[in-house]
């Protein structure tokens, strides 16, 4: 297994930039999410990794040796794609055995590296078959078969579980976890599913518009997004954000937003009466009990808890409770905003504090 | 629908069918008629569906005392020659357009769409004078880069929709896996679209084998005429052999008949490839 260093890499196609100076240090056996909406560069910089799109500038290096200028299959990685792209001629034996051919691995090597993956995939009784006899779920288990027979030395993930429905995908996702656990491969995984990104990951990569927003663990992301996109990206349903200005009355930092107001827990470094943007998770508006009347516009019972949709002074806010609320639309109901769950974000969109 | 409604609907839809098949081959069938009617009762049986006497003796006449096994011989090599040279320019060609994007890519295909659009006959005169000084008139090899020019460009087009058909993804993955471009091409690719590949050398095999225009323009020479000049040999001054040339169409027929019997099972497939998310 081999680290994989990106430095300054950048994409254009022509004049137009897709990826601006991307820097991003992948350990060995470690599994990176790359996440982002679709459009924000996310597959362009695993294909490039892979050897299937050129570098426009800057380096990317494969266990500390430079690949830039090297075809796809003197990388030695395996990549499992969305498609899962298998031959639709070749057996399912075939298509995990193909790679080991065209290395020139001996007969029996190839059986026992298909057996073996099989075995661990559950692929046993499929083997003889072409892809086009297999469910969705079973092309996927053999696109990963593929991946894995050949010991590479990393394994690329392109949005491998998106054509699965919802129940088996979250099956397959924790296979995947299970086979990273196994064979503790380098992996880089591109989803713009925020929880494949937090369930999969051991490092989260946020990305938005060609650039890195936010690299860090799933729970580094969840508490402390480093700026607006990656605090509303991360986290389902997405974090409440409101507009306030920044008031320090008798020296005590306080939130004021037309309707209400919030005292601080800390002192932000900004002056007094600058615009900032406050968000706070649903799961973290307390319900029931509190300063400020919240009225009731929708409820949303998911078995698990309630989503309730509120108004607080012309300002959406939606507040997940476990509890089973007795909540009546139209009614108000007393909401408190905790000051140490609050986000703050400048004009700019930066974390503060 | 109801039952009785359903067997209206299914019996006027083989109705129909058996109607259109009656309408395309009745042709080929009058074909065989005259080809086996003694010439002594062309004339007189002319419009009976079946000749009171059929005879092979057409057959034997155009067999052993014309030309026609030469004709046929230059036809059959003419036609294998182009279907083969067109099929590999068109299958590079189409692979190159469906899968890489390069300066001038707009430029050439509207050229090889502009090939398309001139009436064959305004090309004879130029053509003439164009492979006259190079010795390549009264010559098979002429009509083969002729019927080579012309049928590329099109057949290009409808390689490229079958490489078009084949998601990239699948290249990807092979030359992931270990192979070189060339090797994802062959391995995966090609396999891949031998329906089209067949469908192809259908196409350009029975369009080269029924020219007639720039065969009688080009070549003179009976020895290097192809059949479709030779069927005109049967139209005399003063009569039309109709016997004897019947019987050399029916013979002509045999090639083209088993080529596409050779290359059927992937046709079907072929033509309908692509037209439907697999």
């Amino acid at each position: 297994m081999s680290a994989i260093d990106i430095s300054g890499v950048s994409k254009r196609y022509g004049s137009i930039a897709v990826l601006h100076d991307i820097t991003l240090a992948v350990a060995s056996r470690e599994f990176v999410v790359l996440v982002g909406p679709s459009g924000c560069g996310k597959s362009t910089l695993l294909r490039m990794i892979a050897g299937l799109e050129e570098v426009s500038a800057g380096e990317i290096r494969i266990g500390g040796r430079l690949v830039n200028d090297l075809p796809p299959k003197a990388r030695d990685i395996a990549m499992v794609f969305q498609s899962y792209a298998l031959y639709p001629h070749m057996s399912v034996a075939d298509n995990m055995a193909y790679s080991l051919r065209l290395r020139r691995t001996s007969k029996q090597g190839i059986e026992t590296a298909i057996n073996a993956a099989a075995t661990k995939l559950g692929l046993g009784s499929l083997l003889g078959r072409k892809p086009g006899a297999l469910s969705g779920g079973q092309r996927q288990r053999v696109a990963m078969g593929r991946a894995i027979v050949r010991r590479p030395k990393a394994f690329l993930f392109d949005e491998p579980l998106s054509n699965l429905d919802a129940r088996l995908r979250e099956h397959m996702r924790a296979e995947i976890k299970k086979l990273h656990l196994e064979l503790g491969a380098t992996s880089i995984y591109v989803t713009h599913d925020q929880i494949e990104a937090m369930t999969l990951a051991d490092r989260i990569v946020a990305m938005n518009g060609g650039y890195v927003q936010q690299v860090g663990s799933p729970l580094e992301l969840y508490d402390r997004p480093a700026n607006l996109f990656v605090a509303g990206f991360i986290g389902s349903p997405a974090m409440n954000m409101f507009p306030a200005l920044l008031s320090r009355r008798e020296s005590r930092p306080a939130l004021v937003h037309p309707g209400f107001a919030l005292s601080l827990d800390r002192d932000p470094p900004l002056a007094q009466g600058a615009a900032l943007t406050v968000g706070i998770r649903p799961e973290h508006i307390v319900l029931g009990a509190g300063a400020v009347q919240g009225v009731v516009n929708l409820v949303e019972p998911t078995g698990l808890g309630t989503i309730a949709h509120l108004t607080l002074a012309g300002a959406e806010f939606k507040a997940f409770s476990l509890a089973r609320l007795p909540l009546t639309i139209g009614a108000s109901v007393p909401m408190d905003l905790p000051a140490h769950r609050l986000h703050l974000f400048d004009a700019n969109g930066i974390r503060v504090g | 629908m109801r039952r009785p409604r359903r067997i209206l609907y299914w019996s006027s839809h083989y109705l129909l069918i058996c109607l259109y098949v009656l309408f395309a081959l009745f042709p080929l069938f009058w074909l065989i008629k005259v080809a086996l009617t003694p010439n002594d009762l062309l004339y007189s049986e002319g419009i009976r569906l079946w000749p009171s006497r059929a005879s092979l003796e057409h057959f034997r006449f155009v067999l052993t005392h014309s030309e026609f096994p030469l004709f046929f011989r230059n036809s059959l090599i003419v036609s294998s020659s182009t279907a083969v040279s067109v099929t590999l320019i068109s299958g590079a060609c189409g692979y190159g357009l469906s899968r890489f994007r390069f300066r001038g890519r707009p430029l050439i295909v509207a050229l090889m769409l502009i090939t398309q659009m001139f009436p064959l006959v305004m090309l004879v005169a130029p053509m003439f004078r164009l492979l006259a000084p190079l010795g390549l008139t009264n010559s098979l090899t002429g009509l083969v880069i002729v019927y080579s020019a012309f049928n590329s460009p099109f057949a290009t087009f409808l390689m490229q929709s079958f490489f078009d058909a084949i998601p990239k993804e699948l290249e990807e993955a092979a030359m992931i896996d270990g192979a070189t471009r060339f090797g994802a091409f062959r391995r995966i690719i090609l396999p891949l679209t031998l329906p089209g590949i067949a469908a192809t050398g259908g196409f350009v095999f029975s369009a080269a084998w029924s020219e007639l225009l720039f065969a009688l323009m080009l070549n003179s020479s009976s020895r290097a005429s192809t059949f479709p000049v030779g069927l005109l040999s049967f139209v005399s001054k003063f009569s039309v052999d109709f016997g004897q040339m019947m019987a050399a169409g029916v013979l002509a027929l045999i090639p083209a008949c088993l080529f596409f019997l050779l290359i059927q099972r992937y046709l079907v497939r072929g033509l309908t490839a692509g037209a439907v998310k697999g």
